[in-house]
C-alpha cells in the first residue's frame, strides 16, 4: 500500500460534473433545432451552422494559443456560441457573416475578458449585434421561405400591405395601419384581414412548427421547447428566467400589443413568433451572464420581457429579444448586487 | 504523567484546563512509555501520551456504578458528565457539560437527540441506534433532566425506519420524548438544519441553538451520558465507522479511545493496495489524513477509505456563474460571491455576506461544474478574518493602554 495519501481541503467527493458536460447538454439540447433548421431552409442552414462554429472554435483555439493559456477549445461553450450565432441571423446572409460574427463573439466577446466565465455579456449575441450594426440590410432582410411554408406563415390573398417579413414585422406592420389615423379605409381592411389571418389557427400552427420566415434556429417553437425541456430535467436551466421572460412578454403584449385598445394583443402569436422561445432558454439563460441569486433570476426574467416586449412595441425593429438580454447582461452585477438571498436565520437589522 | 508510570482503566492522565475543556483518562490499563508530541488527525502534531498496554483492562478504583441516578440533581449530573470527559461525539468535540450549562438568559425548553447521520457512508450512529437503543433514551434523558427539560424529540432519517422503530420502542414511559423520522437530505445532521427541520425554528445567524432555546445532543454522546453516570465509566471508548470500498470488510468498532487507526484498519479486513485518500470524518467534512498512525480521538465519527476512481484530482475551472452552487446551500448563502472576496483578501466584504455563516457541509463545492475550491477558500478565508479581528482587538488594547 502506499504511503502518499492524498491530502487536501474538503469535501473529498464531488458531483460528476464540468463545464464540458454542462455545455455539451446544451448542444445535444440545440440538436432538435439544427435538424429543423436544415429540414426548413435547406443544406444552407447547415453550412452556416457549421462554418460559425468552426470559425468559433478555431478564433478560441487561436487566441488561447496566443495568450499562452490552456486551450479548451474542446469544453463546448464556443461551439454553443457557434451555434447560437447561426442561430440568430437570417438563412440567406451571404456565407462568410456568420464566420465573421463568430470570430468577433469568440475574441471580442469572450476571450478578450479572459475566456469562458469572465465575458459579462453573451458572446453570441454581441456577435449578432455586431453584424446588425454592420450589414443591417442583410440582417434584416435576407430571409427565406420556409420549406413548407411561407416567408410570414400567410398564404396572403392578393393583399399587398405585406410583401417579404417575419410574422412578427407582419404584426408589427398591420398594427400601425390600424392605429394609424391617416389610413385609408381600404388599408385599414386589408389590414384587418391579414391581422385575422395571423390569428388563425393555421398561421399559429405555422409558428408552433416553425414553417414561417425567420432566423435560422428561432422558428420552430415545438423543437427548442423539447431542447429547453431536455435542459431543465438535467438542471442545466432552471426556471426562474425562461418563465419569467416568457410571461412578461405574453403579459405586456396582450395587454399594450393589440391594434384596437388595451386587450386586444395576441399573447399566443407573441409567444410563438420571432425569438422569444431561442432566446428566453438558451441565452438569457446563460449562466456566465445571468444573476446566481434566484431573486436576481426573476429581475433579469422580468427586466428581458419588458424591455421585448418595449422594443416589440415601439422600437425601431420588429424583434427586440438580442438587445434587451444584452442590456440585462449589463444589468446583472448591478443585479446580483442588490439582490443576495437572506442568509438562513438572518434578521432584518433593526436601526 | 511521566514514562514509567503506571496507569489503569479512567485514571486521569490529562487534566481539563478551564470551563470549555474536560478531563482525559486513559483508555487501557498499562505503563506509559512516551510522553510527547505525535500526528494528529486534525493535523499536525500534538501532546500526546503512550500507554504500553499489560493485556489486564483493569479499572481504575475511581470507576464505580451508582445506584442513586434517579436521585440526582442537574448539577451533579453536570459534573459527572464534566468529570468523565464528555465531549460531543458528532464530530465537533465541544464539552458537553458547556453546553449543559446555559446562561440563565437562555432559558432551554427543547433537547433534540440527533439520529440523523451528519454524513454520507458513516453508520456509526445507525449501528447504535440499532443496538443499545434502550441505553442510548436512558442517556438522552438524563441530558433532559441536567437541563431541567420536558421536551424531547429524536431526530432520525427515514432512510433508516429500523433505528426510528427501535427508538420508538425505547421510549420511557411518561417522558416526554419523541422519535421523528426526518427528510433524507444533506446535511440534514447539522444542528441548525435539525432544529429548523423539527422545530421550525431559524437559529439566528452568527447564533447558537440556545438563542432559540434548543440544545442538540448526538446518539454517541447519549450513550456516553449514560455509561458515565450509570456504570460510572468515563469517555475511553467510542463508535467509530471503518468504510470505503479499499477496505477488506467495512465495519463498525467500538475502540478505546487512542487506538491507531491502522490497528483498526486490520481489523476491518485490511486495505487493498489502492488507497488514494484517507479520511477522518466523512466525505464531505472529514480531514484528510497523511498517514494510519494517527490516534482514534474523541471527535471521529469514522475512517473513510477512497480509491483512485472515486477522486477527482482534475484542476478547477474558471467559475462558469452557473448558480449551482447557491441553490445547493443549505446556509442560503452565494458561495461563489463569497469565494471571489476570499480570493483578493477582501475579508470584510467576504464576512459581510456570509463567510462566518458557512458550516463548510461542502454541498457548494460537491455540485461545482468548475471544482472550484470553495471550502478551501472559506477556511482560508475564515483564519483570514479569525486573524484580522485578533489585529484589531490588540489595537484598541494598546490605544486603552496608552
Ligand atoms: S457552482 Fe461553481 S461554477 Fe457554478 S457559480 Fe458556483 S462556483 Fe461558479
Ligand atoms: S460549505 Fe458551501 S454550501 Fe455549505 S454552508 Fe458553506 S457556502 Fe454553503
Amino acid at each position: 500500500m502506499s504511503d502518499h495519501f492524498i491530502v487536501s481541503a474538503s469535501p473529498h467527493v464531488r458531483q460528476n460534473t464540468s463545464i464540458q458536460k454542462v455545455m455539451f447538454g446544451v448542444v445535444i439540447a440545440l440538436v432538435p433545432a439544427v435538424v429543423g433548421s436544415v429540414y426548413f431552409y435547406g443544406l444552407r442552414a447547415l453550412l452556416l451552422i457549421l462554418l460559425s462554429c468552426l470559425a468559433a472554435l478555431v478564433t478560441e483555439g487561436v487566441i488561447q494559443r496566443l495568450r499562452g493559456v490552456p486551450v479548451t477549445m474542446g469544453d463546448g461553450s464556443a461551439l454553443v456560441t457557434g451555434i447560437l450565432l447561426a442561430f440568430n441571423i437570417p438563412p440567406g446572409v451571404p456565407w462568410w457573416m456568420p464566420v465573421v460574427g463568430s470570430v468577433f463573439a469568440i475574441a471580442i466577446g469572450k476571450q478578450v475578458f479572459g475566456g469562458v466565465g469572465y465575458n459579462p455579456l453573451n458572446p453570441a449575441l454581441l456577435g449578432r449585434a455586431f453584424l446588425l450594426a454592420s450589414w443591417p440590410v442583410q440582417m434584416t432582410t435576407a430571409w427565406l421561405p420556409s420549406h413548407g411554408g411561407t416567408l410570414s406563415g400567410l398564404t396572403l390573398k392578393g393583399v399587398d400591405v405585406v410583401t417579404q417579413a417575419t410574422p412578427l414585422a407582419v404584426m408589427r406592420k398591420v398594427t400601425e395601419i390600424i392605429g394609424d389615423p391617416n389610413s385609408t379605409t381600404h388599408q385599414i381592411v386589408q389590414a384587418r384581414e391579414v391581422l385575422a389571418d395571423l390569428g388563425s389557427s393555421e398561421s399559429i400552427a405555422n409558428l408552433f412548427t416553425g414553417a414561417v420566415g425567420g432566423c435560422i434556429g428561432e422558428t420552430s417553437a415545438i423543437l427548442l421547447l423539447i431542447g429547453a425541456a431536455y435542459l431543465m430535467y438535467k438542471h442545466y436551466i432552471e426556471w426562474r428566467i425562461p418563465s419569467t421572460y416568457i410571461l412578461t412578454v405574453v403579459i405586456l403584449m396582450w395587454v399594450f400589443g393589440g391594434p384596437s385598445g388595451l386587450f386586444t394583443g395576441n399573447a399566443l402569436f407573441h409567444f410563438l413568433a420571432g425569438g422569444l422561445i431561442l432566446g428566453a432558454f438558451y441565452m438569457a439563460t446563460d449562466m456566465v451572464t445571468s444573476p446566481v441569486s434566484p431573486r436576481g433570476m426573476i429581475i433579469f426574467g422580468v427586466g428581458c420581457g419588458v424591455l421585448t416586449s418595449v422594443i416589440r412595441l415601439i422600437g425601431g425593429y420588429p424583434e427586440g429579444v438580442s438587445y434587451s438580454i444584452l442590456l440585462m447582461n449589463v444589468a446583472t452585477p448591478l443585479i446580483d448586487r442588490h439582490t443576495r438571498p437572506k442568509k438562513f436565520g438572518e434578521v432584518k437589522k433593526s436601526g | 504523567m511521566k514514562v514509567g508510570d503506571e496507569v489503569k482503566v479512567g485514571t486521569v492522565i490529562g487534566e481539563a484546563a478551564g470551563f470549555v475543556s474536560v478531563p482525559v483518562h486513559a483508555s487501557i490499563s498499562g505503563r506509559v512509555t512516551a510522553v510527547g508530541r505525535f500526528p494528529h488527525p486534525l493535523g499536525g502534531e500534538h501532546q500526546a501520551i503512550v500507554i504500553e498496554g499489560d493485556g489486564e483492562d483493569s479499572w481504575d478504583e475511581s470507576v464505580v456504578p451508582r445506584d442513586n441516578v434517579d436521585s440526582l440533581g442537574s448539577r451533579e449530573l453536570i459534573d459527572i458528565i464534566r468529570d468523565a470527559g464528555i465531549v460531543g461525539l458528532g464530530g465537533a468535540a465541544f464539552p458537553t457539560h458547556v453546553k449543559l450549562s446555559p446562561p440563565d438568559s437562555k432559558p432551554i425548553d427543547t433537547v433534540i437527540l440527533n439520529g440523523a447521520e451528519c454524513e454520507p457512508w458513516l453508520t456509526a450512529d445507525h449501528r447504535l441506534m440499532l443496538e443499545r437503543p434502550a441505553d442510548v433514551m436512558r442517556g438522552f434523558h438524563l441530558i433532559m433532566r441536567a437541563l431541567g427539560c420536558e421536551r424531547g424529540f429524536v431526530g432520525i432519517e427515514s432512510n433508516k425506519l429500523d433505528a426510528v422503530q427501535a427508538m420508538k420502542a425505547a421510549i420511557p414511559a411518561d417522558s416526554g420524548i419523541r422519535v421523528v423520522a426526518l427528510q433524507v437530505k444533506y446535511p440534514q445532521g447539522a444542528e441548525k438544519q435539525l432544529i429548523d427541520s423539527i422545530l421550525r425554528r431559524k437559529v439566528p445567524a452568527g447564533g447558537l441553538p440556545m438563542d432559540v432555546g434548543v440544545v442538540v445532543q448526538n446518539v454517541g454522546t447519549a450513550l456516553a451520558v449514560y455509561e458515565a453516570c450509570h456504570e460510572g465509566t468515563p469517555l475511553v471508548r467510542r463508535v467509530v465507522t471503518v468504510t470505503g470500498n479499499p477496505v477488506g470488510s467495512p465495519s463498525n468498532f467500538r475502540p478505546r479511545i487512542g487506538t491507531m487507526v491502522a490497528s483498526l484498519v486490520e481489523q476491518a479486513g485490511g486495505l487493498s493496495d489502492d488507497v488514494s485518500k484517507v479520511i477522518s470524518g466523512g466525505p464531505m467534512m472529514g480531514m484528510a489524513q497523511f498517514t494510519l498512525d494517527v490516534p482514534v480521538i474523541k471527535g471521529m465519527s469514522g475512517v473513510l477509505f477512497l480509491g483512485p476512481g472515486e477522486i477527482d484530482t482534475r484542476p478547477p475551472d474558471p467559475c462558469i456563474r452557473c448558480g449551482h452552487c447557491v441553490h445547493s446551500c443549505p446556509m442560503k448563502l452565494l458561495p461563489t460571491t463569497i469565494e471571489k472576496y476570499v480570493m483578493v483578501e477582501a475579508i470584510d466584504k467576504a464576512v459581510e455576506i456570509g463567510l462566518n455563516d458557512c458550516i463548510e457541509c461542502g454541498s457548494c463545492a460537491y455540485v461545482c461544474p468548475s471544482r472550484r475550491r470553495l471550502v478551501h477558500q472559506f477556511k482560508y478565508g475564515k483564519y483570514l478574518a479569525a486573524e484580522l479581528r485578533k489585529k484589531a482587538a490588540e489595537r484598541s488594547e494598546k490605544e486603552k493602554a496608552s
